[in-house]
């Protein structure tokens, strides 16, 4: 019987979509506890119009969407600081007409429809080992910055105003994560594709907080479950024939079912003796 | 005269539109007792934010003393209570100045078994925040401070929805807290139950409209000037007592009186 495993390609993606799925966990653990999720979503369709520029313009992908995931990034943190604009409705003014941008060159200038489809929806088999090291590389520096910021960083997400007396700089820690999501964002989306990616960033965190009082746990289990589910969803699309980035993602989804279906006793239990605590004292 | 750690000087502060306090004439000095009074919307929070350094003054002047260390205790409610993190958790990430790694040194370790000892938390360290109770939790966040070794803690609000017996448990930590030298600003609603019992009291609306002992400052017309609702004060054992003179006609209403 021929396994996936003898396909190079096979290899490569998996390689990457595990990898993928663990650097997704990692910052998905502040995307979700900073409840920016909807930041996650729209970060990916900002970088679809830098991937259309850099593809009409001919420049390297990684730039030209790099460049256009950075700004869009910052500039969300800049109008969402206008108190009368809110930062869900800056997020939906800045990624969906960066989205529309790229809409709009891709049926301009777009060579092929192909193209298109494998930036919505990912295209796993496509990827090359420059992809893997890609990935390998922000995974990297996304553990480097987060270990070494690690109480900067909890204490700016967990209590901003508070933080920021202590002297923890918020509006650069703030920024350094949205570089860091951008990052994330640029490499994962060619694995995955725009529409999906957003599950990669939301779901193993929110499983992870399910099983876990513990950030640091969190910051374990969310890239652990990440990593796995891609391994399971990219073997059960290979046997099953179906789109790889769906696949991975209706993993992640059954995941995220079970475990909320197993924990639900426990929280309700542990819902109990926090009323059991508060009439104690 | 003591050494000041904070002066306001006729100072405004906004949010880049027109001023939400203005003319402001505060001085805080060290190992102070301050408790600031004033109607929802009066702009406490504000001054607390100007004191903090939060904010810059648009006009006037406001001076630190130099290597000044503050720390702030924001009200309970504004916590999120689902997020991750035990009592030790949170003391610890206020631990900034020694190795960034997330593992504490055995000294940080010690240092918040210390903290959380002294606030008589030292059996809850691991216990996730949500599952204390009331007080327990306000004094989990004063632990938080504390290991900045602040020289002046600021609170805000820090009786807003408890109890009279946490409250009577919070005002005992914040004397003994002071009584070793560490100053104290904090913002309240509660006049009788908490402000009438402080050494220092500041009626604020927008501005300072009275600043001395609460004997001094809660008075019927500085009392209707901050809170624009006429009120009444009584004394019981020395101590001064407000009455709520706008509902008297209620009283009637429904018989009581």
């Amino acid at each position: 019987m021929i396994t996936p495993f003898e396909f190079e390609f096979f290899r490569h993606g998996l390689a990457a979509a595990m990898f993928a799925g663990a650097v997704c966990g990692v910052i998905g653990v502040f995307v979700v506890l900073r409840q920016m999720s909807y930041i996650g979503h729209g970060l990916s369709h900002a970088v679809f119009g830098g991937a259309a520029a850099a593809s009409v313009l001919q420049v390297n992908y990684f730039l030209g969407a790099g460049v256009w995931g950075v700004a869009s990034g910052l500039l969300i943190g800049r109008v969402a600081r206008r108190r009368i604009i809110g930062a869900d409705a800056a997020i939906g003014v800045v990624t969906t007409a960066s989205f529309a941008v790229g809409i709009v060159l891709f049926n301009r200038f777009g060579r092929a429809r192909r193209s298109l489809d494998a930036v919505l929806f990912g295209d796993i088999l496509g990827v090359t080992l420059g992809d893997v090291a890609a990935i390998v590389a922000v995974l990297v520096v996304v553990v480097v910055v987060v270990v070494a910021g690690y109480r900067r960083l909890l204490f700016a997400t967990f209590d901003p105003d508070v933080a920021e007396v202590a002297g923890v700089s918020v509006g650069r820690s703030e920024a350094l994560l949205m570089v860091l999501l951008s990052l994330t964002t640029l490499v994962t989306m060619r694995i995955i594709g725009v529409l999906l990616i957003s599950a990669l960033l939301v779901i193993p965190p929110t499983v992870a907080r399910m099983l876990t009082n513990s950030f640091p746990r969190m910051l374990w289990i969310s890239p652990a479950v990440g990593a796995l589910s891609c391994l399971v969803g990219m073997n059960l699309s290979y046997h099953l024939d179906t789109p790889t980035g769906a696949t991975i993602i209706l993993v992640n989804a059954l995941v995220f079912v079970v475990v909320f279906v197993a924990t639900g006793a426990r929280g309700r239990r542990s819902a109990g003796a926090i009323g059991h605590a508060h009439a104690d004292a | 005269m003591t050494d000041a750690l904070i002066e306001f000087h006729h100072a405004s502060f906004g949010y880049g539109g027109p001023p939400v306090i203005e003319a402001v004439d505060l001085r805080i000095a060290a190992g102070e007792f301050v408790g600031i009074v004033g109607p929802s919307g009066s702009g406490k929070t504000t001054l607390l934010r100007a004191m903090l350094g939060s904010l810059a003054p648009a006009f006037g002047r406001c001076t630190r003393r130099a290597g000044l260390r503050l720390a702030y205790v924001p009200q309970i409610e504004s916590v999120d209570w689902n997020f991750p993190v035990t009592v030790a958790d949170v003391v610890g990430m206020a631990q900034l100045g020694g190795r960034r790694w997330p593992r504490r040194t055995s000294a940080e370790s010690a240092e918040i078994a210390a903290v959380l000892d002294r606030l008589e938390l030292g059996g809850l360290a691991g216990r996730h925040i949500r599952q204390l109770s009331g007080g327990q939790q306000q004094r989990a966040f004063l632990a938080r401070a504390l290991i900045q070794r602040p020289d002046l803690v600021v609170l805000d609000e820090p009786t807003a929805g408890v109890d009279v017996r946490t409250r009577h448990e919070i005002l005992h930590v914040l004397a003994d807290l002071n009584d070793e030298g560490v100053a104290i600003v904090l913002t309240t609603h509660d006049l009788n139950g908490l402000a009438a019992h402080l050494p220092r009291l500041v009626c604020f609306n927008r501005t300072v409209i009275a600043d001395g002992s609460p004997t001094m400052v809660l008075h019927p017309y500085v009392l209707e000037r901050t809170f624009g609702a006429p009120m009444e004060v009584l004394s019981h054992g020395g101590m001064p007592v407000v009455m709520d003179t706008g509902l008297r006609d209620l009283s009637k209403r429904w018989g009581a009186a």
